[in-house]
């Protein structure tokens, strides 16, 4: 029996080269890099702000993407990540690799992993409100104009991850 | 005629326009980072166990050809590096920020940008990472007046890496160049020794 087998990879490299021409091209346009957890940040005041007006203006937090004239929602990072998952969703069926699944390593349930990409997430949330960024905004655009604050993020990320890998070996292999 | 970068500027292009740039610019990124293996989690996370450091490989040559090419535009007078965004820094707050960001970034085996891709090809997980992350902001949102003061703790300003070495610009390129060149190599023989140990 055949099954169907998912195209490779691309090569690091080139998706490396490809990515930093696309961070020119974008510093050259908008004069801004690429970003990801901006448009968190708007969506999420955007949400709270529909559901609950006025505790979304009472918090510092969220009010700040809610007092421009435009929506929270028609902003540039917020545009740009709704490309990311349009461009990820065209490219995961092409290359056959769209599936609903749950990402694990065999020694764990499915409910330990759930639980701790919760928990992993929220610890990122957090923490990239106080570093000003994620990998995309601060590590990658950030470390191309060569802020000082881009790469003692970067090289943190890799200490902190480093120094959990091993406690967290078992979800993974 | 004089046109310098950012066009956004010197042509003044409309809003529109920039968002629809926005959009492209997405679905190009969005791309990449699914063909790179960077939709599934356990491929990602793979660089912190040494077996797979395409992270690393991708993160680097992303910083470096667009280091490169920022710094010729600029040279050349086509790029006015004065009108582009430069991140502050905050030097414990990130630090620190981004210690924590490790921990959530193994845990998750994602970061905020890819666990989008993860989400749109149809990993679970990844929606637990997005309902994290929503949950993680409002908890800053709650928390946050108590933490205003370590937050903008330690800002040193939107100053450049090479006038904190007091460098020419071009040399501090160079001098990463040199050592991402060494960075890869090295990473490529890591990457031989634990996969030829599990395999």
């Amino acid at each position: 029996m055949k099954i169907k087998q998912a195209y490779p990879y691309w090569n690091p490299y080139i998706v490396g080269v490809g990515i930093g021409l696309l961070i020119i091209l974008s510093f050259v346009v908008t004069g801004r890099g690429l970003g990801a957890i901006g448009a968190f940040n708007g969506v999420m005041a955007s949400l709270v702000h529909a559901i609950a007006p006025e505790y979304a203006l009472s918090k510092a937090a969220f009010s700040g993407y809610l007092s421009g004239v435009d929506h929270p929602l028609r902003d540039w990072v917020v545009i740009e990540i709704a490309g990311v998952c349009v461009g990820g969703l065209i490219s995961g069926v092409v290359s056959g690799r769209f599936k609903f699944e749950v990402i694990k390593g065999p020694g764990i349930s499915k409910v330990t992993r759930l639980l701790f990409a919760f928990s992993g997430g929220l610890l990122m949330a957090f923490a990239a409100k106080f570093t000003r960024g994620c990998t995309s905004g601060l590590a990658l655009s950030g470390g191309s104009v060569l802020s000082p604050g881009a790469w003692l993020f970067m090289i943190s990320v890799f200490i902190g991850g480093y120094s959990v890998a091993f406690l967290m070996r078992k979800l993974w292999n | 005629m004089e046109l310098v970068a950012p066009l956004k500027y010197s042509m003044q292009i409309p809003e529109v326009t920039l968002l629809l740039f926005a959009l492209l610019t997405g679905i190009a990124f969005g791309i990449f980072l699914e063909k790179a293996g960077f939709g599934n989690a356990r491929k990602l996370v793979q660089q912190f166990y040494f077996t797979d450091m395409r992270m690393f490989k991708v993160l680097f040559s992303a910083i470096v050809t667009a280091m490169v090419g920022i710094y010729w535009l600029s040279y050349l007078g086509w790029l006015d590096i004065t009108q582009i965004y430069i991140n502050g820094t905050y030097i414990w707050p990130q630090v620190i920020g981004g210690i924590v960001f490790g921990f959530g970034f193994v845990m998750c085996g994602l970061c905020p940008g890819t666990s989008c891709v993860a989400v749109f090809t149809g990993k679970l997980d990844a929606l637990a990472v997005f309902a994290g992350i929503f949950t993680g902001l409002i908890l800053f949102a709650e928390v946050e007046p108590h933490l205003a003061g370590f937050i903008s703790y330690s800002s040193i300003g939107d100053i450049s890496l090479y006038e904190v070495f007091n460098m020419e610009y071009g040399m501090l390129t160079f001098l990463i160049i040199l050592v991402a060149l060494a960075a890869f190599w090295f990473a490529g023989r890591v990457e031989e020794r634990y996969s030829r140990k599990t395999s």
